[in-house]
Protein backbone atom coordinates (compact mmCIF):
# COMPACT_ATOMS: atom_id res chain seq x y z
CA UNK A 1 0.00 0.00 0.00
CA UNK A 2 3.21 2.04 1.09
CA UNK A 3 4.48 1.46 -2.23
CA UNK A 4 1.30 2.16 -4.45
CA UNK A 5 0.74 5.41 -2.76
CA UNK A 6 4.47 6.62 -3.36
CA UNK A 7 3.74 5.54 -7.03
CA UNK A 8 0.45 7.44 -7.31
CA UNK A 9 2.55 10.44 -6.15
CA UNK A 10 5.46 9.91 -8.63
CA UNK A 11 2.76 10.35 -11.15
CA UNK A 12 0.90 12.94 -10.38
CA UNK A 13 4.06 14.89 -9.72
CA UNK A 14 5.32 13.96 -13.77
CA UNK A 15 1.74 14.68 -15.07
CA UNK A 16 1.87 18.21 -12.93
CA UNK A 17 5.40 18.94 -14.56
CA UNK A 18 4.77 17.27 -18.14
CA UNK A 19 1.95 18.33 -19.08
CA UNK A 20 1.87 22.26 -18.96
CA UNK A 21 4.95 21.46 -21.07
CA UNK A 22 2.88 20.47 -23.87
CA UNK A 23 1.03 23.42 -24.01
CA UNK A 24 4.01 25.67 -23.63
CA UNK A 25 5.75 24.05 -27.07
CA UNK A 26 2.22 24.99 -28.95
CA UNK A 27 2.53 28.30 -27.61
CA UNK A 28 4.81 30.18 -30.26
CA UNK A 29 2.07 28.55 -33.60
CA UNK A 30 -0.19 30.40 -35.65
CA UNK A 31 -3.63 29.43 -34.55
CA UNK A 32 -4.65 28.97 -38.41
CA UNK A 33 -2.14 25.63 -38.53
CA UNK A 34 -3.37 23.51 -36.16
CA UNK A 35 -2.27 19.76 -37.63
CA UNK A 36 -6.59 19.35 -37.04
CA UNK A 37 -7.32 21.06 -40.54
CA UNK A 38 -5.07 18.60 -42.20
CA UNK A 39 -6.52 15.94 -41.56
CA UNK A 40 -8.41 15.69 -44.86
CA UNK A 41 -5.80 15.13 -46.54
CA UNK A 42 -5.52 11.76 -48.76
CA UNK A 43 -4.68 8.96 -46.59
CA UNK A 44 -2.00 7.68 -48.87
CA UNK A 45 -0.02 10.22 -48.58
CA UNK A 46 0.93 9.99 -44.91
CA UNK A 47 0.87 6.13 -44.72
CA UNK A 48 4.03 4.85 -47.09
CA UNK A 49 3.99 2.70 -50.15
CA UNK A 50 3.92 -1.03 -49.06
CA UNK A 51 7.33 -2.77 -49.24
CA UNK A 52 5.83 -5.88 -50.57
CA UNK A 53 2.74 -6.65 -52.64
CA UNK A 54 1.27 -4.91 -56.03
CA UNK A 55 3.66 -1.88 -57.01
CA UNK A 56 1.83 1.15 -56.88
CA UNK A 57 0.72 2.27 -60.48
CA UNK A 58 0.16 5.86 -59.76
CA UNK A 59 2.83 7.89 -62.14
CA UNK A 60 5.72 9.61 -59.65
CA UNK A 61 5.85 12.59 -61.56
CA UNK A 62 3.11 13.57 -64.24
CA UNK A 63 4.31 15.59 -66.47
CA UNK A 64 2.33 18.91 -68.13
CA UNK A 65 4.40 18.98 -71.32
CA UNK A 66 2.34 20.19 -74.58
CA UNK A 67 3.10 17.65 -77.24
CA UNK A 68 4.23 19.75 -80.29
CA UNK A 69 3.16 18.55 -84.14
CA UNK A 70 6.50 17.86 -85.96
CA UNK A 71 6.39 18.03 -89.73
CA UNK A 72 9.39 16.89 -91.00
CA UNK A 73 10.09 19.22 -93.80
CA UNK A 74 12.34 18.87 -96.41
CA UNK A 75 15.48 21.45 -96.42
CA UNK A 76 14.86 24.00 -99.44
CA UNK A 77 18.03 23.27 -101.30
CA UNK A 78 19.16 25.73 -103.62
CA UNK A 79 21.93 24.93 -105.44
CA UNK A 80 20.59 24.64 -109.07
CA UNK A 81 20.42 28.12 -111.08
CA UNK A 82 18.66 28.79 -114.10
CA UNK A 83 18.97 32.00 -116.24
CA UNK A 84 18.49 33.71 -119.53
CA UNK A 85 20.74 35.98 -121.22
CA UNK A 86 21.41 38.98 -123.37
CA UNK A 87 24.80 40.09 -124.76
CA UNK A 88 26.75 40.92 -127.88
CA UNK A 89 28.87 38.00 -129.71
CA UNK A 90 31.73 39.24 -132.31
CA UNK A 91 32.00 36.49 -134.85
CA UNK A 92 35.47 36.56 -136.52
CA UNK A 93 34.81 37.60 -139.57
CA UNK A 94 31.47 37.83 -139.86
CA UNK A 95 30.59 41.29 -137.43
CA UNK A 96 29.65 41.24 -134.18
CA UNK A 97 25.42 40.90 -132.91
CA UNK A 98 23.30 39.98 -130.40
CA UNK A 99 23.57 36.98 -128.55
CA UNK A 100 20.75 35.56 -126.30
CA UNK A 101 20.55 32.28 -124.05
CA UNK A 102 20.00 30.61 -121.37
CA UNK A 103 22.17 29.07 -118.72
CA UNK A 104 21.72 26.18 -115.86
CA UNK A 105 24.05 25.94 -113.49
CA UNK A 106 24.35 23.15 -110.55
CA UNK A 107 26.64 24.54 -107.34
CA UNK A 108 28.72 21.39 -105.94
CA UNK A 109 30.21 23.08 -103.02
CA UNK A 110 31.05 26.89 -102.08
CA UNK A 111 33.86 26.87 -105.17
CA UNK A 112 32.85 25.11 -107.99
CA UNK A 113 29.99 24.89 -110.20
CA UNK A 114 28.83 23.16 -113.06
CA UNK A 115 27.35 25.59 -116.29
CA UNK A 116 25.07 24.53 -119.26
CA UNK A 117 24.56 27.07 -121.59
CA UNK A 118 22.75 27.25 -125.22
CA UNK A 119 22.48 30.39 -127.14
CA UNK A 120 21.52 32.18 -130.44
CA UNK A 121 22.80 34.63 -132.72
CA UNK A 122 23.25 35.82 -135.89
CA UNK A 123 26.28 36.26 -138.42
CA UNK A 124 26.64 39.46 -140.34
CA UNK A 125 28.66 39.96 -143.73
CA UNK A 126 32.11 39.62 -144.27
CA UNK A 127 34.64 42.49 -145.60
CA UNK A 128 35.19 40.70 -148.46
CA UNK A 129 31.64 40.02 -149.49
CA UNK A 130 30.68 43.60 -149.29
CA UNK A 131 33.56 44.76 -151.00
CA UNK A 132 33.50 42.54 -154.14
CA UNK A 133 29.91 42.55 -154.93
CA UNK A 134 30.03 38.88 -155.92
CA UNK A 135 28.54 35.51 -154.39
CA UNK A 136 27.40 35.84 -150.75
CA UNK A 137 30.02 32.92 -148.77
CA UNK A 138 27.06 31.57 -146.81
CA UNK A 139 23.68 31.07 -147.32
CA UNK A 140 20.78 32.57 -145.38
CA UNK A 141 20.41 29.91 -142.79
CA UNK A 142 24.13 29.16 -142.54
CA UNK A 143 24.11 32.83 -141.37
CA UNK A 144 22.18 31.14 -137.94
CA UNK A 145 24.57 30.67 -135.19
CA UNK A 146 23.76 28.51 -132.48
CA UNK A 147 26.17 26.90 -129.31
CA UNK A 148 26.07 25.16 -126.26
CA UNK A 149 28.67 25.00 -124.14
CA UNK A 150 29.12 22.32 -120.49
CA UNK A 151 31.68 24.14 -118.66
CA UNK A 152 33.08 24.26 -115.01
CA UNK A 153 33.55 27.19 -113.27
CA UNK A 154 35.25 28.16 -109.71
CA UNK A 155 34.23 31.12 -107.89
CA UNK A 156 37.38 32.44 -107.48
CA UNK A 157 37.18 35.73 -105.62
CA UNK A 158 33.72 35.73 -103.46
CA UNK A 159 33.02 38.97 -102.11
CA UNK A 160 30.68 41.70 -101.16
CA UNK A 161 29.78 45.12 -102.77
CA UNK A 162 28.62 47.91 -100.49
CA UNK A 163 25.87 50.53 -102.07
CA UNK A 164 25.99 53.11 -99.24
CA UNK A 165 25.84 52.60 -95.62
CA UNK A 166 23.11 49.95 -95.13
CA UNK A 167 23.58 47.66 -98.09
CA UNK A 168 25.49 45.02 -98.76
CA UNK A 169 25.29 42.68 -101.85
CA UNK A 170 27.30 38.85 -101.49
CA UNK A 171 29.22 38.91 -105.12
CA UNK A 172 31.65 36.26 -106.88
CA UNK A 173 34.16 37.15 -109.59
CA UNK A 174 34.58 33.41 -110.89
CA UNK A 175 36.32 31.73 -114.02
CA UNK A 176 34.79 29.42 -116.24
CA UNK A 177 36.29 27.07 -118.88
CA UNK A 178 34.51 23.83 -121.03
CA UNK A 179 33.45 22.17 -124.24
CA UNK A 180 30.28 21.98 -126.24
CA UNK A 181 29.80 22.68 -129.90
CA UNK A 182 28.54 25.89 -132.37
CA UNK A 183 26.85 25.10 -135.76
CA UNK A 184 27.11 27.84 -137.69
CA UNK A 185 28.02 27.54 -141.59
CA UNK A 186 26.36 24.79 -142.25
CA UNK A 187 28.39 22.37 -139.65
CA UNK A 188 28.98 21.50 -136.13
CA UNK A 189 32.02 22.48 -134.73
CA UNK A 190 33.62 21.25 -131.44
CA UNK A 191 34.17 24.18 -129.73
CA UNK A 192 36.23 25.18 -126.50
CA UNK A 193 35.48 28.12 -124.55
CA UNK A 194 36.74 30.18 -121.16
CA UNK A 195 36.28 33.32 -119.42
CA UNK A 196 35.44 34.87 -116.52
CA UNK A 197 32.59 36.48 -114.75
CA UNK A 198 30.54 38.69 -112.44
CA UNK A 199 27.55 37.53 -110.39
CA UNK A 200 25.78 39.71 -107.76
CA UNK A 201 23.23 38.24 -105.90
CA UNK A 202 20.25 40.80 -105.02
CA UNK A 203 18.73 38.67 -102.88
CA UNK A 204 19.78 35.30 -101.79
CA UNK A 205 17.69 33.63 -104.68
CA UNK A 206 18.25 35.94 -107.48
CA UNK A 207 21.41 36.62 -108.86
CA UNK A 208 22.86 39.21 -111.94
CA UNK A 209 25.62 37.95 -114.08
CA UNK A 210 27.95 39.52 -116.52
CA UNK A 211 30.12 36.94 -118.71
CA UNK A 212 33.08 37.68 -121.24
CA UNK A 213 33.37 34.52 -123.07
CA UNK A 214 36.10 33.47 -125.96
CA UNK A 215 34.64 30.67 -128.16
CA UNK A 216 37.51 28.94 -130.66
CA UNK A 217 37.08 26.65 -132.81
CA UNK A 218 38.84 25.93 -136.25
CA UNK A 219 37.22 26.59 -139.24
CA UNK A 220 38.09 25.67 -143.37
CA UNK A 221 35.47 28.16 -144.89
CA UNK A 222 37.71 29.87 -147.40
CA UNK A 223 39.72 26.31 -148.30
CA UNK A 224 41.95 27.01 -145.40
CA UNK A 225 41.94 25.88 -141.93
CA UNK A 226 42.05 28.16 -139.06
CA UNK A 227 41.41 28.94 -135.36
CA UNK A 228 38.88 31.44 -134.71
CA UNK A 229 38.18 33.10 -131.64
CA UNK A 230 34.71 34.84 -131.17
CA UNK A 231 34.58 36.66 -128.17
CA UNK A 232 31.28 37.35 -126.10
CA UNK A 233 30.14 39.52 -123.45
CA UNK A 234 26.56 39.00 -121.92
CA UNK A 235 24.69 39.79 -119.37
CA UNK A 236 21.97 37.13 -117.66
CA UNK A 237 19.32 36.85 -114.84
CA UNK A 238 19.37 34.07 -113.01
CA UNK A 239 17.26 32.70 -109.85
CA UNK A 240 18.12 29.90 -107.88
CA UNK A 241 15.81 26.91 -106.83
CA UNK B 1 20.52 19.29 -141.47
CA UNK B 2 17.85 21.20 -138.89
CA UNK B 3 18.35 23.76 -136.38
CA UNK B 4 16.54 25.22 -133.52
CA UNK B 5 14.20 27.60 -134.67
CA UNK B 6 14.21 31.00 -133.27
CA UNK B 7 10.98 31.02 -131.96
CA UNK B 8 11.93 27.75 -130.00
CA UNK B 9 14.81 30.36 -127.99
CA UNK B 10 12.16 32.76 -128.11
CA UNK B 11 9.77 30.29 -126.15
CA UNK B 12 12.83 29.24 -124.11
CA UNK B 13 13.59 33.50 -123.01
CA UNK B 14 9.85 34.22 -122.46
CA UNK B 15 9.40 30.78 -120.34
CA UNK B 16 12.56 31.65 -118.24
CA UNK B 17 11.29 35.65 -117.42
CA UNK B 18 7.98 33.89 -116.29
CA UNK B 19 9.76 31.86 -114.13
CA UNK B 20 11.56 34.69 -112.65
CA UNK B 21 8.40 37.14 -112.82
CA UNK B 22 6.40 34.18 -111.00
CA UNK B 23 9.60 32.35 -109.25
CA UNK B 24 10.05 31.39 -105.84
CA UNK B 25 10.29 34.74 -104.02
CA UNK B 26 11.38 35.16 -100.72
CA UNK B 27 11.33 32.35 -98.49
CA UNK B 28 7.61 30.89 -97.67
CA UNK B 29 6.20 30.49 -94.58
CA UNK B 30 4.86 27.25 -94.14
CA UNK B 31 7.90 25.48 -94.95
CA UNK B 32 9.46 26.37 -92.32
CA UNK B 33 12.32 23.99 -90.87
CA UNK B 34 13.03 24.53 -87.23
CA UNK B 35 16.00 22.94 -85.63
CA UNK B 36 17.50 23.31 -81.73
CA UNK B 37 21.36 24.25 -81.25
CA UNK B 38 22.89 21.97 -79.40
CA UNK B 39 26.59 23.34 -80.18
CA UNK B 40 27.71 25.45 -77.38
CA UNK B 41 27.25 27.91 -80.37
CA UNK B 42 26.43 29.09 -83.95
CA UNK B 43 28.03 31.47 -85.63
CA UNK B 44 26.23 33.35 -88.71
CA UNK B 45 28.22 34.46 -91.83
CA UNK B 46 26.90 37.45 -93.92
CA UNK B 47 27.04 34.36 -97.08
CA UNK B 48 27.45 31.20 -98.04
CA UNK B 49 30.98 31.11 -98.21
CA UNK B 50 34.12 30.63 -95.62
CA UNK B 51 35.18 34.13 -96.34
CA UNK B 52 32.29 36.27 -95.29
CA UNK B 53 32.51 37.77 -91.91
CA UNK B 54 30.48 36.27 -89.04
CA UNK B 55 28.08 38.85 -88.28
CA UNK B 56 26.25 37.03 -85.66
CA UNK B 57 26.24 34.08 -82.88
CA UNK B 58 23.38 31.65 -82.11
CA UNK B 59 23.87 30.03 -78.27
CA UNK B 60 22.94 26.55 -77.15
CA UNK B 61 19.41 25.76 -77.13
CA UNK B 62 18.00 28.42 -79.43
CA UNK B 63 15.50 27.46 -81.60
CA UNK B 64 16.16 28.69 -85.05
CA UNK B 65 14.60 27.88 -88.50
CA UNK B 66 16.35 26.86 -91.14
CA UNK B 67 15.49 28.98 -94.49
CA UNK B 68 17.44 27.17 -96.91
CA UNK B 69 20.34 24.86 -98.32
CA UNK B 70 23.52 26.17 -100.91
CA UNK B 71 25.54 23.68 -101.17
CA UNK B 72 27.28 22.87 -97.78
CA UNK B 73 25.78 26.24 -96.22
CA UNK B 74 22.58 26.75 -94.06
CA UNK B 75 20.60 29.51 -93.99
CA UNK B 76 19.36 30.31 -90.71
CA UNK B 77 16.81 32.45 -88.95
CA UNK B 78 16.57 33.61 -85.46
CA UNK B 79 13.31 33.88 -83.65
CA UNK B 80 14.42 37.90 -83.73
CA UNK B 81 14.49 37.88 -87.87
CA UNK B 82 18.02 37.92 -87.68
CA UNK B 83 19.19 35.78 -91.24
CA UNK B 84 22.68 34.36 -91.91
CA UNK B 85 24.40 31.36 -93.14
CA UNK B 86 26.09 28.28 -91.46
CA UNK B 87 28.45 25.60 -92.17
CA UNK B 88 27.91 22.31 -92.33
CA UNK B 89 30.31 21.22 -89.91
CA UNK B 90 27.92 23.46 -87.33
CA UNK B 91 24.79 22.12 -88.06
CA UNK B 92 25.48 18.10 -87.65
CA UNK B 93 25.38 18.85 -84.03
CA UNK B 94 21.94 20.51 -84.03
CA UNK B 95 18.76 19.08 -83.09
CA UNK B 96 15.12 18.20 -84.18
CA UNK B 97 12.93 19.88 -81.55
CA UNK B 98 11.98 15.84 -80.95
CA UNK B 99 15.58 15.85 -79.71
CA UNK B 100 16.67 13.77 -82.33
CA UNK B 101 19.80 15.00 -84.19
CA UNK B 102 18.91 16.37 -87.84
CA UNK B 103 19.61 14.04 -90.28
CA UNK B 104 21.24 15.92 -93.17
CA UNK B 105 21.09 12.67 -95.48
CA UNK B 106 24.41 13.38 -97.26
CA UNK B 107 25.07 11.13 -99.43
CA UNK B 108 28.59 10.66 -98.17
CA UNK B 109 30.89 7.83 -98.88
CA UNK B 110 29.61 6.06 -96.31
CA UNK B 111 26.31 5.83 -97.68
CA UNK B 112 28.25 6.38 -101.33
CA UNK B 113 26.97 2.28 -102.26
CA UNK B 114 23.42 2.72 -101.14
CA UNK B 115 23.38 5.72 -104.23
CA UNK B 116 20.94 4.54 -106.89
CA UNK B 117 20.87 7.54 -109.74
CA UNK B 118 24.24 8.42 -111.54
CA UNK B 119 24.37 11.29 -113.93
CA UNK B 120 27.45 13.18 -115.73
CA UNK B 121 29.05 14.63 -118.74
CA UNK B 122 32.30 13.63 -120.48
CA UNK B 123 34.66 14.98 -123.38
CA UNK B 124 36.73 12.46 -125.68
CA UNK B 125 37.18 10.96 -128.98
CA UNK B 126 35.68 8.95 -131.05
CA UNK B 127 37.84 7.02 -134.18
CA UNK B 128 39.39 10.93 -134.43
CA UNK B 129 36.74 12.79 -134.03
CA UNK B 130 35.95 14.99 -130.57
CA UNK B 131 33.37 13.81 -128.79
CA UNK B 132 30.86 15.34 -125.93
CA UNK B 133 28.95 12.57 -123.85
CA UNK B 134 25.70 12.82 -121.51
CA UNK B 135 25.36 9.65 -119.45
CA UNK B 136 22.78 8.80 -116.62
CA UNK B 137 22.13 5.24 -115.23
CA UNK B 138 20.10 3.34 -112.63
CA UNK B 139 21.67 0.54 -110.27
CA UNK B 140 19.82 -2.48 -109.48
CA UNK B 141 22.77 -3.78 -107.27
CA UNK B 142 25.67 -2.37 -105.82
CA UNK B 143 27.74 -3.60 -108.52
CA UNK B 144 25.18 -3.27 -111.49
CA UNK B 145 23.45 -0.60 -113.21
CA UNK B 146 21.78 0.05 -116.46
CA UNK B 147 22.96 2.97 -118.62
CA UNK B 148 22.17 5.32 -120.94
CA UNK B 149 24.14 7.11 -123.32
CA UNK B 150 24.12 10.44 -125.46
CA UNK B 151 26.85 11.64 -127.53
CA UNK B 152 26.71 14.26 -130.32
CA UNK B 153 29.97 13.46 -132.37
CA UNK B 154 31.75 16.31 -133.81
CA UNK B 155 34.57 15.35 -136.66
CA UNK B 156 36.17 16.78 -139.73
CA UNK B 157 34.73 14.72 -142.29
CA UNK B 158 31.30 13.87 -140.42
CA UNK B 159 29.04 14.65 -137.42
CA UNK B 160 26.54 12.39 -135.51
CA UNK B 161 24.96 11.54 -132.68
CA UNK B 162 24.16 8.39 -131.07
CA UNK B 163 22.64 7.17 -128.21
CA UNK B 164 23.34 3.64 -126.07
CA UNK B 165 21.54 1.73 -123.49
CA UNK B 166 24.02 -0.44 -121.79
CA UNK B 167 24.96 -2.53 -118.55
CA UNK B 168 27.72 -1.90 -116.27
CA UNK B 169 28.81 -3.50 -113.52
CA UNK B 170 31.20 -1.68 -111.00
CA UNK B 171 33.67 -4.69 -109.74
CA UNK B 172 34.33 -3.36 -106.38
CA UNK B 173 32.33 -0.54 -105.69
CA UNK B 174 33.00 0.01 -102.77
CA UNK B 175 37.01 1.36 -103.50
CA UNK B 176 37.54 4.98 -104.39
CA UNK B 177 39.23 4.00 -107.47
CA UNK B 178 37.36 1.19 -108.85
CA UNK B 179 37.52 -0.62 -112.60
CA UNK B 180 33.87 -1.04 -114.55
CA UNK B 181 32.97 -3.06 -117.48
CA UNK B 182 30.50 -2.30 -119.48
CA UNK B 183 28.24 -3.97 -122.80
CA UNK B 184 25.20 -2.58 -125.02
CA UNK B 185 23.83 -1.10 -128.30
CA UNK B 186 22.24 1.69 -129.43
CA UNK B 187 22.19 3.95 -132.49
CA UNK B 188 24.49 6.15 -134.38
CA UNK B 189 23.35 8.60 -137.12
CA UNK B 190 25.96 10.29 -138.80
CA UNK B 191 26.12 13.09 -141.40
CA UNK B 192 28.76 13.48 -143.63
CA UNK B 193 29.82 17.08 -144.45
CA UNK B 194 28.08 19.23 -146.74
CA UNK B 195 32.09 20.41 -148.47
CA UNK B 196 31.99 16.36 -149.23
CA UNK B 197 30.68 14.80 -152.24
CA UNK B 198 27.26 14.67 -151.25
CA UNK B 199 26.25 11.13 -149.65
CA UNK B 200 23.24 10.48 -147.56
CA UNK B 201 23.00 10.12 -144.01
CA UNK B 202 23.16 6.86 -142.08
CA UNK B 203 21.45 5.61 -139.64
CA UNK B 204 22.81 2.03 -138.06
CA UNK B 205 22.73 0.17 -134.82
CA UNK B 206 25.82 0.28 -132.76
CA UNK B 207 27.03 -2.76 -130.24
CA UNK B 208 29.77 -1.91 -127.82
CA UNK B 209 31.84 -3.55 -125.01
CA UNK B 210 34.36 -1.31 -122.96
CA UNK B 211 36.03 -0.83 -119.47
CA UNK B 212 36.84 2.38 -117.88
CA UNK B 213 37.49 3.36 -114.17
CA UNK B 214 35.36 5.77 -111.58
CA UNK B 215 37.47 7.57 -109.14
CA UNK B 216 35.04 8.41 -106.17
CA UNK B 217 36.02 12.35 -105.17
CA UNK B 218 34.16 13.44 -102.36
CA UNK B 219 30.76 13.91 -101.26
CA UNK B 220 28.53 12.89 -104.16
CA UNK B 221 30.40 13.22 -107.22
CA UNK B 222 33.13 11.68 -108.78
CA UNK B 223 35.24 11.37 -112.32
CA UNK B 224 35.19 8.34 -114.95
CA UNK B 225 37.33 7.61 -117.52
CA UNK B 226 36.15 4.90 -120.32
CA UNK B 227 37.22 3.27 -123.43
CA UNK B 228 34.45 1.48 -125.92
CA UNK B 229 35.11 -0.92 -128.70
CA UNK B 230 32.12 -0.27 -130.93
CA UNK B 231 31.27 -2.13 -134.01
CA UNK B 232 28.46 0.34 -136.12
CA UNK B 233 26.58 -2.82 -138.22
CA UNK B 234 26.70 -0.65 -141.49
CA UNK B 235 24.44 -1.52 -144.57
CA UNK B 236 27.69 -2.29 -146.19
CA UNK B 237 29.48 -5.78 -146.30
CA UNK B 238 31.61 -4.86 -143.58
CA UNK B 239 30.75 -3.73 -140.30
CA UNK B 240 32.82 -0.64 -138.95
CA UNK B 241 35.35 -0.64 -135.81
CA UNK B 242 35.50 2.17 -133.65
CA UNK B 243 37.72 2.87 -130.51
CA UNK B 244 36.16 5.33 -128.87
CA UNK B 245 37.54 7.26 -125.23
CA UNK B 246 35.72 9.20 -123.14
CA UNK B 247 39.04 10.95 -121.64
CA UNK B 248 37.36 12.73 -118.30
CA UNK B 249 33.85 13.09 -117.58
CA UNK B 250 32.50 14.10 -114.42
CA UNK B 251 29.53 12.07 -112.46
CA UNK B 252 27.63 13.14 -109.48
CA UNK B 253 24.92 10.32 -107.79
CA UNK B 254 21.86 11.43 -106.23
Amino acid sequence: MEVSRLRLLFLIALAATTLPGCALFRRGAPAGTEPVAEAGAPVQQATPAPVTGEPSTAPVIDPQVERREIKHTRIDTEDFEVGAYVGILSIEDFESNVVYGARLAYHLTEDFFLEATVGQSRAGRTSYENLSGSADLLTDSERDYTYYALSAGWNALPGEIFLGKNRAYNTAFYFVAGIGNTTFAGDDRFTVNGGFGYRILPADWIAVHFDVRDNVYDIDLLGEKKIVNNLEAHLGLSIFF
Amino acid sequence: MRRPSTHFFGLLLLALLMMLIIGPGPARADSSHKILIADPFIELHTGPGRGYPVFHVIERGREVTIVKRRTDWFELRTDRGVQGWAPREQMIATLEPTGEPLDLQEPARENYMSRRWQAGVAGGDFSGASMISMFGGYAFSDNLSIELTLNHIIGEFSNGYSATLGLMHVFVPEWRISPYFTLGTGWIHTEPKSTLVQSIDRDDQIGYVGGGLQFYLTRRFMLRSEYRKDVIFTSRDDNEEVDEWKYLGFAFFF
